[in-house]
């Protein structure tokens, strides 16, 4: 099998990731989806660019699924997440998370893109119709305060 | 040397991925107030650094060799 937690700049493929989280002890894969939205409060997009610090964005998806397992217990986590020029309803992101019973499946991967957006250095870049800009932190959600990784993401 | 890597917006703005500097026992701090200075990156402190591809503070101390990553605020997802 191929590695659980990549980064690539082809298309991603939903089969492939929950395939890594399949097994017998499961009763519940739950997958979460991120695309490419077309309008930000009444700016249209037109197409997206991500880029990443690859080996430490590699890294720390696999850190957030060894997260999920300290939390969750019997968890299988995989997470692909794309690189590269994106248009509007392309998939940038794919979680899937395996567990026996599906609360802790749902709680899990809300938890894995919630913490992406927290620790995984990966950037996305808005072509607009009358511009470009780089994109900082989200604040859909409540990020850390200072708007980093507090000391417990140091070593 | 000190290899330093930029990213999103600071990539941008200084033109290149990387500088190398000789920053060996220098604290990050300090090469923040350098970056800033002399390089005109006055975003460098909206960033989080990674030394070797962990997160680490503004007081850790550089090593010869050490990669030095400066981290926007990320955005995927």
């Amino acid at each position: 099998m191929t590695r659980a937690f990549w980064l690539t700049d082809q298309p991603l493929s939903i089969d492939e990731t929950v395939r890594h989280v399949t097994r017998p002890e499961a009763g519940a894969v739950n997958t979460f989806i991120g695309t490419v939205r077309e309008f930000t409060e009444g700016k249209r997009t037109l197409q997206l660019e991500y880029q990443a610090y690859i080996p430490m964005a590699e890294k720390k998806l696999q850190q957030i699924g060894e997260e999920i397992q300290a939390r969750y217990g019997n968890a299988e986590v995989a997470i692909c997440h794309r690189l590269g020029r994106l248009q509007i309803s392309d998939i940038a992101v794919v979680i899937a998370v395996s567990t026996p019973h599906r609360n802790d499946a749902f709680e899990a991967s809300r938890y894995a893109i919630e913490r992406i957006k927290e620790i995984v250095p990966i950037w996305k870049k808005e072509y607009w119709e009358g511009g470009e800009e780089w994109i900082g932190d989200q604040l859909e959600t409540q990020p850390y305060p200072s708007g980093g990784p507090g000391k417990e993401d140091m070593v | 040397m000190s290899k330093i890597l930029f990213f999103a917006g600071l990539q941008e703005r200084l033109g290149a991925e990387a500088l190398e500097l000789q920053w060996k026992g220098k604290t990050i701090a300090e090469l923040r107030q350098t970056l800033k200075h002399e390089y005109s990156l006055e975003t460098i402190d909206a960033a989080m650094v990674a030394i070797n591809e962990e997160f680490a503070s503004d007081t850790a101390v550089v090593q010869e060799d050490d990669t030095v990553a400066f981290i926007p605020p990320v955005s995927g997802g």
